[in-house]
């Protein structure tokens, strides 16, 4: 793999007529076995991909990917990043993952826009003032630096807000200023170039359709490109994760329901942080074209459309108006859906199964992509060893047990 | 915009008329159940990418309770009844039958 850098460029420029840059990854056709398959060429799996490489020295590693990796939701959200969790477990993966952010583009010599631009969750109601100063107390005991600020810094660090409601004005937020954005497909194409560079295969347009056993032990998937064995296999598909644990033999506490996004045409800079409001389901940036990028709820019933339903922007662009009056004026260009895979609390699932040699790495949800490298250390460590400090508390035996990582009252809606 | 008919009313309602209420057919247990059980009628969900029975609610028209079944990946409705039953009913079943051959759902098949 040739390194990029400035003097690439200048290289590349004088001596090629940038007629020299190689792919950035091989178009891969599946060997007959390997020691790991990973399922699922989104952030998550090529992370875990790439950690199981760096951290462990495993490479003859499979990533499949029935469509385009980075394809799914991963291509698909509205990349807020932030660690400001309630739980204890959830602080730690959140945390570990935005300060790997920090140093990702160095690690991956790709640069994936991390800007920690600050991210800022507005508490519209008295329940919201008194659950994000909790969260702040919460976030001061595990490390992660936030902190409840005023309306009058709110209005300092966001001059187009009107925070005079009527119907909700802003009575404080929940601040996280080393939070931000990065460019989502560069986090894919980063990880997919990195693996690639260590001898993985990522096999995209080929899809897993089934999971085969030997007894009580996994030995490889059915593919639409033909029968690849394994060793250890990891199910890494968001949305369709139920579908893959019942190829294994397995249930999930999960269910798939659209959560779409849209953009603005692109105006002059107007505000440079995230801004959340959860009490009304909306939340903005602005991204470097210029475009404000918003998102909202999930559709109320389970589906695999990838658009959602129209009722929704409506109502998402409804309750912004209020807080951004602004928003009224802008025309909107483009909206666009994803699976997203809800558990019962509202937490991910890092786990092995029912089934020897399979793990499973889901339900992040509406709020995944911020979690990407975290969740891929964390899950490659529980992969290659068998256990993982990061993933302890995530395992899918907690419903069971009814050991809840309970963020469903503690983040809000939309992440 | 999804549009169901209530059988309760006969109103064909919209999405934003009806509330959601998941899953339907699920097995109730209480006290007294294994762990697996009282997990699985809790948490665990067929989710199916294809034929799904789901709950709503008529909630702003007569307020009752329904149960649809719908296509998750097309969003087709193959019909609704009212949610005092534990299976559905014979003319949805043939009509699901006819349209996605060989469907499954729980112990449900089109195979019956
Ligand atoms: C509109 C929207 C906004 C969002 N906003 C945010 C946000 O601001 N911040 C945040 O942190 N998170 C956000 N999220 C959530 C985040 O996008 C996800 O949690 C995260 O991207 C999940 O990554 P993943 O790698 O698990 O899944 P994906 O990126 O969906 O990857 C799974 C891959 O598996 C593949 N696959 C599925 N079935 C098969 C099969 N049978 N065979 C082979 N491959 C298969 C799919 O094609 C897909 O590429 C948002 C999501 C959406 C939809
Ligand atoms: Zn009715």
């Amino acid at each position: 793999m040739k390194r990029y850098s400035a003097f690439a460029i200048v290289r590349e420029a004088l001596m090629n007529d940038h007629k020299g840059w190689e792919r950035a990854w091989r178009n891969a056709q599946p060997k007959k076995r390997y020691d790991v398959v990973i399922v699922g060429a989104g952030g998550h799996g090529l992370a875990t991909a790439y950690y199981l490489g760096k951290n462990f020295g495993i490479t003859n590693v499979a990533v499949i990917e029935k469509g385009w990796l980075g394809g799914g939701n991963t291509g698909r959200n509205t990349t807020i990043i932030r660690s400001n969790y309630l739980q204890d477990a959830s602080a730690a993966i959140y945390e570990k993952a935005r300060s790997l952010y920090e140093t990702m583009s160095q690690d991956l010599n790709y640069n994936v826009m991390f800007s920690p631009r600050g991210v800022m969750m507005l508490a519209q109601t008295e329940h919201e003032v008194r659950g994000y100063q909790r969260t702040a107390h919460a976030n001061a005991l595990q490390g992660v630096q936030t902190e409840f600020i005023s309306p009058r810094r709110v209005k300092d660090i966001v001059p187009i807000i009107n925070l005079d409601g009527p119907r909700y004005p802003v009575l404080g937020a929940l601040w996280q200023e080393r939070g931000g954005t990065a460019r989502h497909d560069a986090v894919a194409w980063g990880y997919a170039r990195a693996c690639s560079a260590m001898g993985m295969d990522i096999i995209q347009q080929c899809e897993v359709t089934g999971v085969t056993r030997d007894g009580a032990r996994v030995s490889g998937v059915d593919t639409s490109k033909g029968h690849i064995a394994c060793e250890k296999l990891g199910i890494v598909v968001a949305g369709h994760s139920g579908e893959l644990a019942r190829m294994a033999g397995f249930r999930l506490p999960v269910e798939s329901a659209p959560l779409q996004a849209l953009v603005s045409e692109p105006i002059k800079p107007v505000m440079d942080c995230v801004v959340m409001a959860n009490t009304v389901h909306g939340y903005m940036s602005q991204s470097d074209k210029g475009e404000m990028v918003i998102g909202g709820g999930t559709d109320s019933y389970n589906a695999f459309t990838q658009r959602g339903s129209f009722h929704h922007i409506e109502h998402t662009v409804a309750a912004l108006i209020e807080t951004f009056p602004m928003v009224s004026r802008l025309k909107m260009l483009r909206q666009w859906g994803g699976i997203v895979d809800m558990t019962g609390d509202r937490s991910p699932i890092l786990s092995r199964t029912p089934v020897d040699g399979i793990f499973i790495n889901c339900g992040w949800g509406t709020g995944g992509f911020k979690a990407i490298p975290g969740s891929g250390w964390g899950f490659a460590e529980l992969m290659a060893t068998g256990k993982s400090a990061l993933c302890a508390e995530f395992g899918m035996d907690r419903f069971a047990k009814g050991r809840f990582i309970d963020e469903s009252v503690a983040a809000g809606v939309a992440h | 915009m999804l549009i169901f008919n209530c059988p309760h009313c006969g109103v064909a309602a919209e999405e934003t008329e009806l509330s959601g209420g998941g899953e339907a057919h699920l097995k109730r247990f209480g006290p007294g159940c294994s762990d697996a059980d009282f997990e699985g009628y809790l948490f665990t969900r067929e989710n199916p990418k294809g034929v799904h029975f789901e709950r709503w609610r008529h909630a702003f028209g007569c307020g009752k309770w329904f149960i649809a079944a719908r296509d998750t990946v097309t969003l087709e409705v193959f019909g609704t009844y009212p949610a005092q039953t534990s299976e559905p009913p014979r003319e949805i079943f043939d009509r699901i039958s006819e349209k996605r051959p060989g469907w499954s759902w729980c112990n449900l098949s089109g195979e019956a």
